[in-house]
């Protein structure tokens, strides 16, 4: 470890002090402002008050601190508990590439590459950065496609990218061994920085805009009142702020625990190992693009005319699982034995460097998130507590762009961009157990190099919760996904009937389940089918008096003054107008309503609503999520199945849709009974205490056979609902988008008596017209069974433009085609946004680029009415009724 | 074929048995002689042998018939024993960590046996591998017998006076050793009397030729206690027993042989007694955490050159050449050294004197009836142990202690590698470190995947014992356990096993460095 450690300080030239002690070496227009204050002497006292205090000196935490004073912020204080970029930023590996697996990532990774460029500028402190470009590297068919898809989304964000041959690779990195690759993706614009540097110039150009940096001081937690952030205890004293950011990085688990209104940050550290190799006898030039080759699990850069060369192995070693102090990140031993996979990866892509001498191998700890995407925002609870933490390896790449959208998020309220796929709400303490972190971690830091497929699900951290007839699916062939850690069935694979192994069902072509969906499809439009739907957020808010219904009238832009039993379908809207939620809520009664939201917004929409709500103890809101099961009834007879079990009518005479009675399910009574379903198909939703979940199924099951009633999945209901044109939150929705982009004024209430947010947003908007609109996309001459599948995030051209990106896909059994949701949006000649009319989406020529190939498409602003089997039935009894009386 | 050339290595390259009996069958036998005329077991054996090697060319069975890895590992495992000795306070305060110990039969029973156990009167445990031939009643005795006579012979004067006090006012006696035995390791019941009563009559004399407040000396008391148990067994065969039985069984003892090595450890200060063939191998792991032998005890055959001069010092020059043959004592016995015998030991009269009054039974015995050739001027053989004494070292690991079987198959250094490897665990074992070293990324990848290939097959055992027997047995030649070869190895028929290896008998004592290194 001796010679290392030189070496290491040759990679991380981080000596705060440094900047003491010569200031005139910085340039003299930041001399006068500048103000870092090392504290190794611990005489400088902390500021008593701050507006903005950020916990942790390293790259993202300095980025913060960069973009809070560029949006014009004072009295931001930075503190660090070591020195400046002495966690895992030291260690960095130094590569910013936009290959990242989300469009908001390789946007983020985009802007740093921008911002890392002008920094030594902006400074004058070098920053290492030189424009190397990066080849991502494919042995096989598959990681090519996944390239190709890779390059088409990157083309959407206008980042220069070309797929190219394994020759041109040899041309482009002279040392690769090309004779098993088949292609690889070239992205010129990627570049290799020091990270520590990186680091420093974002703290210089921190402090002098203001920012006080403090060293060596650890903040013990954060106090909170009434739901604020009110000041931050550190070891030197406390400071008053109004806003706390955690960027601490491997130590920011940690730090939310010590918080005294508990945040979790779920994140935990693995260890990360690269090698550093002397200079190699014709040194590698410093501009040699970066190699990144999944398949061999490894990356490699030039450094200082050797190699540096890391990896994700299938193996990796979690640590800090009981949490430890700064001193470990430090000490961390190399491990050769476990690095040999990587070396052997190595040697087989470059097989030259085999007399190159080892310099060392560094370990380097990472932090990894429960879903490969880092935390970012707000937490749930505490207003004004940010987090930024979690960067799964990323963080240099991310660390511009992430930052940046944090400060704008602290200064208005939210990022410039939809960035709910980070967003830390779309967890919850359910994901902070240790042990679920720990398992968890082990699965996602391979996966950053993994082939990943459509419809990949996690393997660890599985069944934490589940329905009550977990089991009674499981035994009839249910496979599972999850989502927020609930247990939802896929498809039911028949007796008999055998899927392939996990590892060879991963394609990009038509599933092995094709059929099996298909039938589940069939049963939904024909007969019945049972989907166990309980993973559904269910909320319930109350109140004494008129407080309930004035709190949904002003959060709902639908109309909640419905007589009581009437459901209504509405979007939570912010003041763009755009959607924070999609919900269904029934009146129970005058002054309780029970409000379902997706899975996932367990968290978002509980805070959202809170946020909201006056503080009145007459009102109420309770998360009853888990006293529900849900159970869909789909299909045309799921009615007769219903009446059979209760006596009662359910014919839309007598039950019409969207309404709510509490009826009796064969023993049960009080079953929450809804006449509506998620996909568009008749049929109704049973919400059942959980105690009589069991029985209700048993009894529909039992009842249904005559109706020839089956189990189904998520994935027969996704198909459903996309060839109904649904667009469900998460997916399709996003808080930037509004009900009049996606077709849903019919939704919107203006003339409501309440102002509810958002309507002035949705006024401006209906003045001037939709710059974008949801549409459905039919493929044409699109192959299922040769063809690579849609997925989402293709690109959508219109006569030849690039005019917008799907945003969920999937096989309709029905039109017997594939069916792509997306937006679709228009400029002017000049490059500004231009109104979306039917016009232009119904004149055009559309094509849907997947992984490069261009398919015809077409374009749809409605669904295709005849989809609706109840009409269709209609239609058909109509027929029957004519033929009959001939 | 590469099966049969294999096998045939193996006869080549091994000595079978430790005596030569009846030359007779070798005289019948028209071939040369070759490697297989060493054969212990009588003739019929010897027809058996050469039937077999015809069954074994032809019968396809021989070649189809793998044993699974499971079964391998039960075959391995069946007499493994390890002990961890206690902690306290969470700290181990001993110098022994603990002890592995396993032993593969190759004769039908087994002659090889094992002992350990824990001096409770006096500080120190025991431990000793004991080699038997000419049948196992010598090394069974031994293994029941010898650590109390090393155990008494420790003991203060102060102690075997209450010793003494307790047997005479039928007071319960103080309890000398614990034992450590797998369930495999019996004990004789019959004769726990008459052995008891020879115990007593030793500790009676130390007691008489003891000084209160003297400390006896290890190596002295070590001495004293092989020789005199030897003493000891050779009197009760010339004494018999009025009980048949016992009778039969302290001639068998007597006629039958065993070497011993014997391991006595207290504190820092380890004693090794050997008698014979087997060997004690300390394990000493060097700065750079590789693991070298060293040999702690002589071997005493025909190979030492001093054991040599000793043997033929003690007889007529008339004898130099009848005394040592064909590097065997009177050209039958390997060990110069060594328990019972009486063969060896005896006048011709009173071995002729002692069969006759014996019971029928012996008559049978061919091997108790034969008197070697050129048998002039007994005794030939010795049962006095040669005494090393070794202050251990914090580098001082293990100590190995073999039956001849192992050294023949494995050399030293080698059992103390893998031995080493398999105690530090090769990952936790020193980790790889460039340090200050040139390593190029290809040394270093040959490095790390040799280690990988190691690792692999040292997961299989807990019991480091064990580990060396599956080298032993199953190594190819590029040093690798090579199951096609262990499973062939392990499912020779009874009366094969013997000509392809021998007893293997294996105690592994872990030492504590933290002890060690501490005092």
């Amino acid at each position: 470890m001796h010679s290392g450690g030189c070496s290491v300080r040759a990679l991380a030239p981080v000596l705060l002090p440094r900047w003491l002690c010569v200031p005139g070496a910085r340039p003299a227009r930041l001399r006068g402002s500048m103000r870092f204050l090392s504290t190794d002497s611990a005489s400088v006292a902390l500021p008593a008050r701050a507006r903005v205090v950020i916990c942790g000196g390293g790259i993202v935490g300095t980025s913060v601190a960069y973009h809070l004073v560029k949006l014009g912020w004072t009295e931001v204080v930075l503190l660090e508990q070591g020195r400046l970029g002495a966690g895992t930023t030291r260690f960095c590996a130094g590569i910013v590439s936009v290959a990242k697996p989300l469009s908001v990532e390789s946007k983020m990774a985009d802007y740093s590459n921008a911002l890392y460029e002008r920094l030594e500028e902006e400074t004058g402190v070098k920053t290492g950065f030189v424009r190397t470009g990066s080849l991502c590297l494919a042995q096989n068919q598959d990681r090519f496609l996944s390239l190709k898809r890779l390059a088409s989304r990157l083309k959407v964000l206008g980042v220069s990218c070309n797929i190219i041959k394994p020759k041109d690779v040899a041309r482009l990195h002279p040392l690769v061994n090309i004779h098993d690759l088949v292609g690889a993706l070239h992205l010129p614009g990627d570049s290799v920085v020091s990270a520590p540097d990186v680091n420093h110039a974002l703290a210089v150009a921190s402090a002098a805009h203001g920012v006080q940096i403090y060293e060596h001081t650890s903040v013990n937690h954060v106090v909170v009142k009434k739901g604020h952030v009110k000041a931050v205890e550190t070891d030197r004293g406390s400071i008053e702020c109004e806003y706390f950011v955690n960027c601490a990085g491997q130590w920011a688990y940690e730090l939310g625990q010590s918080s005294e209104v508990k945040v979790s940050v779920p994140l935990h550290g693995c260890e990360h190992f690269y090698l550093l190799t002397k200079p190699l006898s014709e040194p590698l030039q410093n501009d040699s693009p970066v190699l990144i080759d999944m398949d061999g699990r490894i990356y490699a850069r030039a450094w200082h005319g050797g190699i540096l060369s890391g990896g994700f192995e299938k193996n990796p070693k979690p640590i800090f699982t009981e949490g430890r102090n700064q001193l470990e990140i430090q000490n961390m031993q190399e491990d050769w034995d476990h690095f040999e996979p990587m070396l052997s990866a190595l040697l087989r892509r470059m097989p030259g460097l085999e007399s190159c001498e080892i310099q060392q191998l560094v370990n380097c700890p990472e932090s990894f998130t429960p879903d490969m995407r880092c935390l970012m925002g707000e937490t749930p609870g505490i207003y004004g507590y940010f987090v930024l933490a979690g960067m799964n390896s990323s963080g240099l790449s991310f660390a511009g762009g992430a930052g940046k959208y944090l400060a704008e998020w602290i200064t208005y309220g939210y990022p410039s961009t939809s960035v709910w796929h980070l967003d830390i709400k779309r967890f919850g303490n359910l994901q902070s157990s240790r042990t679920f972190l720990r398992h968890r971690v082990m699965e996602v830091m391979p996966l950053l190099y993994e082939l990943k497929v459509p419809r990949w699900d996690f393997q660890t951290g599985r069944q934490l919760r589940t329905s009550p007839l977990y089991d009674r699916l499981d035994t009839q062939g249910a496979r599972w996904m999850e989502k927020h850690g609930f247990e939802r069935a896929k498809y039911f694979v028949p007796a008999g009937k055998d899927l392939l192994a996990l590892d060879q069902s991963k394609t990009f072509y038509k599933p092995d389940w094709f059929d099996i969906v298909g039938a589940e499809v069939k049963c939904c439009k024909e007969a019945v089918c049972v989907i166990d739907m309980s993973s559904f957020t269910k909320f319930e808010l109350t109140s004494a008096g008129d407080q309930a219904l004035d709190l949904l009238q002003r959060l709902c832009a639908n109309d909640l003054d419905v007589p009581v039993g009437h459901i209504v379908h509405t979007g939570m809207l912010n003041q763009r107008g755009g959607y924070e939620n999609d919900c269904s809520v029934v009146r129970i009664s005058k002054n309780s309503f029970f409000i379902i939201s997706p899975t996932d917004q367990q968290v978002h929409c509980w805070s959202w609503i809170k946020k909201h709500m006056p503080s009145d103890p007459q009102l109420h809101l309770e998360d009853v999520s888990w006293k529900y099961t849900a159970l869909n009834l789909i299909g045309p007879r799921a009615m007769d199945v219903l009446s059979e079990l209760s006596y009662v009518s359910m014919t839309p005479e007598h039950f019409p849709s969207l309404f709510c009675k509490e009826m009796s399910v064969g023993y049960a009574n009080g079953i929450r009974v809804m006449s509506m379903t998620h996909t568009g198909e008749p049929g109704f939703m049973l919400y059942i205490p959980i105690e009589y979940a069991l029985h209700v199924y048993n009894e529909v099951m039992s009842v249904g056979q005559k109706y020839g009633i089956r189990n189904a999945g998520y994935y027969a209901l996704r198909s459903l609902r996309i060839e109904k044109f649904f667009a469900f939150w998460g997916q399709d929705l996003d808080s930037f988008t509004t009900p009049l982009e996606c077709g849903r004024e019919f939704r919107v209430k203006f003339d409501k008596d309440t102002d509810f947010l958002g309507r002035d947003a949705l006024l401006r908007q209906r003045v001037e017209g939709v710059t974008r609109r949801f549409v459905m996309l039919i493929l044409e001459d699109h192959d299922t069974e040769l063809d690579v599948w849609p997925w989402w995030g293709e690109p959508i051209y219109r006569n030849g433009e690039l005019v917008g990106v799907t945003t969920s896909s999937a096989y309709s059994y029905t039109l017997q085609r594939h069916v792509c949701l997306g937006f679709l949006s228009s400029t002017n000649t000049d490059g500004s946004p231009a109104a979306v009319t039917a016009d232009f989406i119904n004149r055009g020529d559309y094509e849907v680029d997947i992984a490069g190939q261009k398919f015809p498409a077409k374009a749809k602003l409605y669904p295709f009415s005849s989809l609706f089997t109840q009409q269709k039935r209609r239609k058909d009894d109509m027929e029957l009724s004519n033929f009959q009386s001939k | 074929m590469a099966a049969t050339s294999q096998v045939s290595r193996v006869i080549r390259g091994r000595r079978f048995g430790q005596i030569l009996v009846p030359a007779m069958t070798c005289q019948n036998s028209s071939r040369p002689p070759g490697p297989c005329i060493n054969a212990t077991q009588p003739h019929s054996f010897e027809q058996r042998w050469q039937h077999q090697v015809r069954g074994y060319r032809t019968s396809p069975v021989w070649h189809t018939h793998y044993l699974t890895p499971p079964q391998v590992n039960s075959i391995l495992k069946a007499n493994e024993y390890s002990f961890k000795v206690p902690e306290f306070d969470g700290k181990n305060l001993s110098s022994v960590m603990g002890f592995d110990s396993n032993q593969l039969p190759a004769n039908a029973p087994i002659e090889d046996r094992r002992s350990a156990a824990t001096c409770l009167q006096t500080r120190g445990m025991l431990y000793g591998v004991f080699d038997g031939h000419a049948g196992c009643a010598c090394a069974q005795a031994l293994t029941e017998r010898l650590f109390y006579y090393i155990a008494i012979s420790l003991l203060p004067h102060e102690t075997l006076m209450e010793l003494e006090d307790a047997v005479e006012n039928g007071r319960p006696l103080q309890p000398i050793l614990q034992w450590h035995k797998h369930p495999n390791d019996y004990f004789s019941k019959e004769a726990s009397q008459l052995y008891f009563s020879s115990l007593r009559t030793y500790w009676q004399e130390l007691l008489d030729l003891s000084v209160p407040g003297e400390q006896p000396d290890v190596a002295e008391a070590l001495v004293s206690a092989f020789k005199r148990l030897d003493n000891d067994i050779s009197l009760e065969a010339q004494v018999g027993d009025p009980n048949a039985f016992l009778h039969y069984l302290v001639l068998r003892v007597a006629f039958s042989g065993a070497t011993a090595c014997v391991a006595h450890i207290d504190g820092n200060e380890l004693h090794i007694a050997n008698t014979g063939d087997c060997r004690a191998v300390l394990g000493v792991q060097e700065p750079d955490g590789s693991f070298s032998a060293l040999t702690l005890t002589n071997d005493h055959n025909a190979q030492n050159e001093s054991e040599m001069k000793r043997v033929l010092s003690e007889h007529p020059l008339s004898e130099a050449k009848s005394v040592v043959k064909q590097d065997r004592l009177l050209g039958l016995l390997m060990p110069f050294r060594a328990f019972g015998d009486v063969k060896f030991k005896w006048s011709i009269e009173l071995q002729h004197r002692v069969l006759e009054s014996g019971p029928d039974q012996l008559h049978e015995n061919e091997h108790a009836k034969f008197i070697p050739p050129n048998y002039h001027t007994p005794p030939y053989l010795t049962a006095e142990p040669e005494v090393t004494r070794h202050h251990l070292r914090p580098q001082d690991r293990f100590l190995v202690l073999g039956s001849d079987g192992l050294w023949e198959t494995l050399h030293r250094q080698e059992v103390v590698r893998i031995v080493g490897e398999h105690l530090t665990g090769v990952h936790q074992q020193q980790p790889v470190s460039v340090g200050g070293y040139k390593v190029t990324l290809g040394q270093m990848q040959g490095l790390l995947q040799e280690r990988k290939a190691r690792i692999s097959s040292t997961f299989e055992d807990q019991n480091a014992a064990t580990h060396l027997i599956r080298h032993a047995v199953g190594n190819n030649e590029f040093g690798m356990v090579d199951h096609e070869r262990l499973s062939k190895m392990l499912s020779l028929p009874e009366e094969l096993a013997r000509m392809y290896r021998d007893d293997i008998t294996i105690i592994i004592v872990q030492f504590n460095p933290h002890v060690i290194g501490g005092q």
